[in-house]
């Protein structure tokens, strides 16, 4: 039986996951760009890479306080279990975007030796930082230990095989779309390499797609059900076979050097991946017990906030869209980002 | 140490660290429009100039705000899950939509207002700057009204423990949100002008020629003559408001163990030490009857003592004491920088008084200390209560033991510490750097690589080539 609060619940799941995943598609090639400084050693490539996302990075990290946020504002119960089960992770996180985000502006302030360290800063920051979201999906998938609406388990109980693996999933899947970012906004021998990254980083992320979703369904009864069984496979069924369809586009788009297909079928096996873990976790909030309804706020508060958000979210869609397109076009040295 | 009073202090640095950056890039914001609407009206070159010294120091400043400020909205729920799951339903929202109308503006058009210059023109570029500005503003609207709601709370129902809104306008305009915000505002402006101030004192010193630098001085010193006297104001009226609501903060800003007997008036402690145990102070120095006046405008009135209270409902009072001291003895100096500065501008000697700039240059920080002085106060004056007087902070916090508390603290001060030494080194090397003609900025070009070590032909690094 639906009530309003029950349909208000799930609206406000649907627009923070919606919010999540703007972060993801948005972030990830950010981060992804820092992993890549691993393999990108040239001073000069590696401030071509800083300067293509300079003017957008801060955008695209304020999905994550919007997530933070509105978790905190709409659903209070699972805000305060995750984030104390959870611990260590999300301040690993905390501290590896702090250390990234702020390379941003001083690797190019800084002189000498303190350049390469500011370097490596940026590139360790975003590692970490894309690691423990990684640990930190794994760590909420395979459920949390509550008593009485309180994190009861140890400290340690996020630190499974499962996680570790969900932690590589994500820092390859990145700097996929890290590379992919690189293909569209860069020319020349880095575009080149980029290609070649992403072609590998292609790959290995499929590889680690299709062993975390072997994985997941173990998990839990009820993902396996999900899964596994009808209704549930009408709808998750199709699902593998787009990710099937995706990867033909992206290495079509690799092979036939296109600009922007890579990136968009890279992005597109993100939200499908999401798409999946919504499948498997819905009802669910916090497996194995909290679910989006009890989890969630009281209806006035609902109200009140999504009031603004139907009017404010598409104003904020249109104009980060206007700031992508005046600094669209390939990047380029002496083009006056820094 | 237990996990509670790690967490409080882990909460106190990361919030302390945070708080210097958005209110820098508040009123920093509003320093550049004024800056770039007197640039496209009088067409001056040194307005672009100034603008764009301090476009430079801004872009450093907001991101290191945009990353602190991502630790609080997480913070609350690793530390302080307790607190988090009782008030997430009030205070959420009002965060929530901080980020949905001030962040993602200030980030959406920060890119533009930085680098877009020549893609949009000076017209959408100002556009640019204004929404920028704008953002911050109305973040300091909801996050105060959030903060001030804590200290005064109304609307709202207690819901098996848990709080749930029943009139959102009460909430939001709270008893002491309207003195807050107003006071906090102040507090930016005020701490940048004094900065602005010293820096274009400090290049006066050293060329009484630099235009660029003399713009900066006169401009901050507009600001201080005027702001000063506002701010104390402010404060005092923010003072009776507390009072009303919250008069045990009251008792321990002004160190009053005792009431007064009756027609005895109030004094004003100068300087005393309080101590906790024997509920008294020692080596006190006070001036009769003054505090009467300015707490309720009479020579005779009086307040209640702290002794009055239940023991467990009163702050840790010598932090509270002090740290008002430190608050309203830099806000006499600024209000006498202020005073000074007109009467030598008065003179015709503004930028020739070397005694007075030097005065200028050191009052640089002081803004920023009274802020942080000043939020040391409201914020551990309303202890112990989160929601003061219905929340306690020990039933705020979350079951994390304390090494895990122990460990993220040290992990946040060896950060933090290393962040914040690094931009207090680039902030001070960009401000020694003499505003110039045709001042290179984010937007034109890059000061980010030139002028340090000109690589070898060949090698120029992006953006590098324009500036040099």
């Amino acid at each position: 039986m639906w009530t309003l609060h029950s349909l208000l619940s799930l609206v406000w799941a649907g627009l923070l996951a919606f919010g999540v995943l703007a972060y993801v598609l948005l972030d990830g090639f950010d981060l992804g760009m820092g992993i890549l400084f691993l393999v990108e050693r040239n001073d000069y490539d590696r401030d071509l890479m800083v300067n293509s996302v300079a003017p957008v990075w801060d955008g695209n990290e304020t999905w994550l306080v919007f997530g933070g946020a509105g978790l905190y504002a709409m659903f209070p119960l699972a805000y305060s279990v995750i984030l104390p089960a959870l611990y260590p992770l999300v301040i690993a996180m905390l501290l590896g975007l702090i250390l990234r985000g702020v390379s941003f502006e001083f690797r190019f302030r800084a002189t000498g030796a303190g350049q390469a360290l500011w370097d490596i800063a940026f590139c360790g920051g975003s590692l970490v930082a894309a690691f423990a979201q990684g640990l930190v999906l794994g760590g909420l998938l395979q459920g949390i230990h509550v008593r009485n609406g309180v994190y009861a388990g140890g400290w340690w109980d996020w630190l499974t095989p499962f996680t570790v693996l969900c932690g590589i999933a994500v820092v390859i899947g990145y700097a996929l779309l890290g590379s992919c970012w690189l293909i569209w906004r860069t020319e020349g021998a880095l575009q080149g390499r980029s290609r070649v990254h992403a072609g590998r980083l292609a790959i290995a992320t499929l590889g680690l797609i299709v062993i975390v979703s072997l994985a997941t369904p173990f998990l839990h009864p009820q993902y396996s059900a999900r899964w596994f069984s009808w209704p549930g496979i009408l709808l998750t069924s199709p699902v593998p076979v787009l990710v099937v369809l995706v990867g033909l586009l992206l290495r079509h788009g690799l092979r036939h050097q296109h600009q922007w297909t890579p990136l968009l079928s890279a992005q597109l096996w993100f939200v499908l991946c999401f798409a999946g873990l919504g499948i498997s976790l819905y009802p669910l909030m916090v497996p194995p017990a909290i679910t989006i309804y009890q989890a969630a706020a009281p209806t006035p508060s609902q109200i009140f906030l999504i009031v603004g958000a139907v009017v404010i979210i598409p104003i904020i869609l249109a104009y980060n869209a206007y700031a992508y397109w005046v600094f669209r076009g390939k990047v380029q040295p002496g083009m006056h980002y820094h | 140490m237990s996990a509670y009073y790690l967490a409080r202090v882990q909460f106190a640095l990361t919030i302390g660290f945070h708080i210097v950056f958005p209110a820098t890039s508040i009123a920093l914001a509003a320093y550049l429009v004024t800056l770039e609407a007197a640039w496209l009206w009088t067409k001056k070159p040194a307005y672009l100039d100034v603008y764009r010294f301090w476009l430079k120091i801004f872009a450093i400043v907001f991101g290191i705000g945009v990353v602190s400020g991502l630790v609080m909205a997480y913070e609350l729920g690793l530390n302080w899950s307790g607190y988090a799951d009782k008030v997430g339903a009030i205070l959420g929202p009002p965060l929530t939509y901080e980020t949905m109308t001030a962040f993602f503006l200030e980030a959406g058009f920060l890119g533009v207002m930085l680098f877009g210059m020549k893609r949009v023109g000076p017209k959408l570029h100002f556009a640019a700057t204004c929404a920028v500005a704008f953002g911050t503003h109305v973040s300091a609207f909801w996050i105060l009204a959030a903060n001030s709601w804590m200290q005064t709370p109304q609307g709202y129902k207690i819901v098996d423990g848990r709080f749930v809104p029943t009139d959102w306008f009460a909430i939001l305009f709270n008893p002491s949100m309207p003195y807050r915000f107003v006071h906090m505002l102040g507090a930016a402006y005020l701490s940048v002008a004094l900065m602005v101030g010293a820096v274009g004192a400090w290049h006066v010193l050293s060329n009484r020629q630099n235009d660029r630098a003399r713009l900066m001085l006169s401009m901050a010193l507009w600001l201080v003559l005027f702001g000063a006297p506002a701010q104390i104001v402010a404060g005092d009226v923010q003072g009776d408001n507390t009072l009303h609501y919250q008069p045990q903060k009251v008792a321990a800003m002004e160190g009053d163990w005792v009431q007064p007997a009756l027609g005895a008036g109030e004094p004003l402690v100068l300087f005393a030490i309080p101590h906790m145990k024997t509920e008294s102070n020692s080596q006190t120095i006070e001036i009769p009857r003054v505090a009467s006046w300015y707490l309720t405008h009479t020579w005779a009135g009086t307040i209640r003592g702290l002794r009055e209270f239940p023991r467990n409902d009163i702050p840790y009072v010598p932090i509270v004491f002090f740290a008002f001291r430190i608050m309203v003895g830099l806000a006499m100096l600024m209000l006498a920088l202020g005073l000074l500065g007109a009467f030598l501008r008065w003179r015709g000697r503004l930028y020739d008084t070397r005694w007075f700039l030097w005065i200028a240059v050191a009052m640089g920080p002081a803004g920023y200390l009274a802020m942080l002085a000043g939020w040391t106060v409201t914020e551990t004056g309303r202890q112990p209560y989160t929601v003061y007087g219905v929340l306690r902070t020990i039933d705020s916090v979350s079951p994390v033991g304390t090494p895990g508390v122990a460990g993220s603290l040290a992990a946040f001060a060896v950060i933090y510490a290393i962040v914040f030494g690094a931009a207090a080194t680039f902030l001070l090397r960009l401000m020694a750097k003499p505003p110039e003609h045709d001042e290179s900025g984010v937007p034109e070009a890059p000061l980010r690589s030139a002028g340090i070590t000109p690589g070898p032909a060949g090698a120029v690094r992006p953006g590098a080539g324009a500036a040099e």
